[in-house]
């Protein structure tokens, strides 16, 4: 369990982090999102204990991370932003010093070595400098020196970051599966790296909390109107006028005339559905309809509503 | 304890794992071995002050090259943020950094005792006592050196800028006692007791002295003292 309360950052005269609130039980993997400079490392960082807070308090478990830091650490897996490893270390003796300072050692390494290389997929790399490895195996040396110690809480800086498609996917799969036991707080800037593997995102923006809550939830309070194109034959403008008088629900986006007929974009709110409506009117205008395609709102079009500045405020 | 130990052998096998070791090792055998041959047989003899008096000044610039990147290093990459986030206190990452860079100086002063044999071998009336009492300073001031060069590697996370301020430091420390004329005598006895060549100086002459055992160790806390809160203060920044 991680719980955040007001917690504040401030640097030299930067406000990084402005009194944020929020609690994540256990077994919950939370999408922590906002655009480069928002806060969220800033965040990651107070809570592994790495800077101390302005002001506000961070409880991992109940207990206080200025008061039990070794405690909180021990239960923490981290990966830092970057992702930076001794370059000339073996894999094997980089987790065999990690795992030391974490108090597993002889026996109970190799078992762990053992489970963390099959789940990492690391068994090519044991016994190779970490300095030679692909950027993908060291994004996995990175992600196996986090989990060495099983740990029930992983925090994930950004752990997709530079990564190809299919070492994103993989890399998406392992937290999943991880997500099913433990916490996994995972930062990222990009939406889609975390749309599909989270259960919860928060979205900051400026050191501020703008939302909170599951994929559909947030689609439903952030989603606005929806937009439909309509594609029709035989439609005479007059008609057109019309269906808007017909379907007060109905808002007239724009018009566009195309051969034997128009491209109507139309808007209504997401609750009334007047599709069906529209269609009967259609058919008993002769139109023909040749395409209806519905856009709904996607958290990629919130998350840029929510973190892009206003114009006017440049 | 156990921590230190996990931070010590880790920077020892780094030091191994890159050249840096090796070329510490044999300039550091090369240098003192050439001015020592050098005097050894033109003074004729049976002691190893021409030795002793080198090392001091070899030490000046290569404790801080050994010593630059134990910190400065790890700030650079970025690795001290899995270093903080463990379960580790910052004294005992410190101390293993330090003994680690101290264990390199020891295996050089080491790889000199070859010119023991020498000394054993064409001496005569040797004071075996003077001998292993110089070898005691210059590990003290290998060791006073280190902790200079692990507190200016703590400052920075440019490597280079580390040397310098290590190098600085350090010749601050040595050439205290050489600057004494120009002190007003009111804190000549201060600054003569600060200063590193003085204590040297009274151990080498083969006197065990607890008040320069006491200087040596409260230097070396000091600085080790410094640099923990150095990166102490990090988190609050």
């Amino acid at each position: 369990m991680i719980k955040v309360t007001d917690l504040s950052k401030k640097y030299a005269e930067v406000q990084a982090v402005n009194s944020i609130n929020f609690e994540i039980p256990g077994g919950q993997i939370v999408g922590f999102l906002g655009a480069n400079g928002a806060g969220k490392t800033t965040t990651l960082k107070m809570i592994t204990g790495y800077l101390v807070p302005t002001s506000g308090t961070v409880e991992v478990d109940d207990l206080n991370i200025l008061i039990h830091p070794r405690e909180i650490q021990k239960r923490i897996g981290y990966l830092p932003e970057l992702n930076p490893l001794y370059s000339e270390m073996m894999v094997h003796d980089y987790l065999s010093f990690i795992a030391d300072i974490r108090g597993i050692r002889g026996k109970e390494f190799k078992s762990a070595l053992h489970r963390i290389t099959d789940q990492c997929g690391l068994k090519g790399v044991v016994h190779r400098p970490i300095g030679e490895c692909s950027k993908g195996y060291k994004q996995r040396i990175g992600l196996a020196a986090a989990m060495i110690h099983d740990p029930d809480i992983l925090i994930l800086d950004e752990p997709v970051t530079g990564l190809d498609p299919n070492q994103i996917v993989e890399i998406r799969e392992l937290i999943k599966n991880l997500g099913k036991e433990k916490l996994v707080l995972m930062s990222s800037h990009i939406l889609q790296e975390i749309q599909a593997t989270v259960d919860r995102i928060i979205i900051i923006n400026e050191g501020v909390i703008v939302a909170d809550g599951t994929n559909e939830e947030l689609m439903s309070n952030f989603m606005g109107n929806v937009l439909l194109t309509m594609e029709t034959n035989l439609s005479t403008d007059d008609t057109i006028k019309e269906l808007t008088e017909v379907l007060p629900d109905v808002l007239m986006k724009s018009l566009e005339a195309i051969p034997n007929g128009h491209k109507i974009h139309l808007e209504y709110s997401r609750e009334t559905d007047p599709r069906e409506k529209i269609y009967r009117y259609a058919v008993d205008k002769n139109w023909v309809i040749l395409s209806m395609t519905p856009h709904t709102a996607n958290l990629e079009d919130i998350f840029r509503n929510l973190t892009v500045k206003e114009e006017n405020d440049a | 304890m156990h921590n230190t130990k996990s931070i010590f052998f880790k920077e020892l096998k780094s030091f191994f794992n890159s050249p840096m070791a090796y070329i510490f090792l044999v300039i550091f055998a090369v240098v003192n071995g050439y001015f020592f041959v050098n005097t050894f047989f033109l003074f004729g003899q049976s002691d190893m002050r021409s030795l002793f008096s080198v090392v001091p000044l070899v030490y000046l610039f290569f404790i801080p090259a050994v010593s630059m990147g134990l910190i400065a290093r790890e700030k650079n990459i970025g690795t001290i943020e899995i270093i903080d986030t463990l379960p580790l206190q910052t004294y005992e990452f410190v101390v293993g950094k330090f003994l680690a860079a101290l264990s390199l100086i020891l295996l050089g002063l080491l790889a000199t005792s070859v010119h023991l044999i020498t000394l054993f071998s064409v001496g005569t009336n040797i004071d075996y006592g003077s001998v292993m009492s110089g070898y005691l300073g210059l590990a003290l001031v290998g060791g006073v050196y280190a902790s200079v060069g692990t507190f200016a590697s703590s400052v920075t996370d440019n490597q280079v800028v580390a040397f310098i301020i290590g190098v600085f430091l350090v010749l601050v420390f040595f050439l205290m006692d050489w600057m004494l004329v120009f002190i007003p005598t009111a804190l000549a006895g201060i600054i003569q007791y600060l200063s590193v060549d003085y204590h040297l100086s009274n151990i080498s002459r083969g006197v065990i002295d607890t008040r320069n055992l006491i200087y040596f160790f409260s230097v070396i806390g000091f600085f080790l003292f410094t640099t923990v809160q150095t990166l102490e203060a990090r988190k609050w920044r």
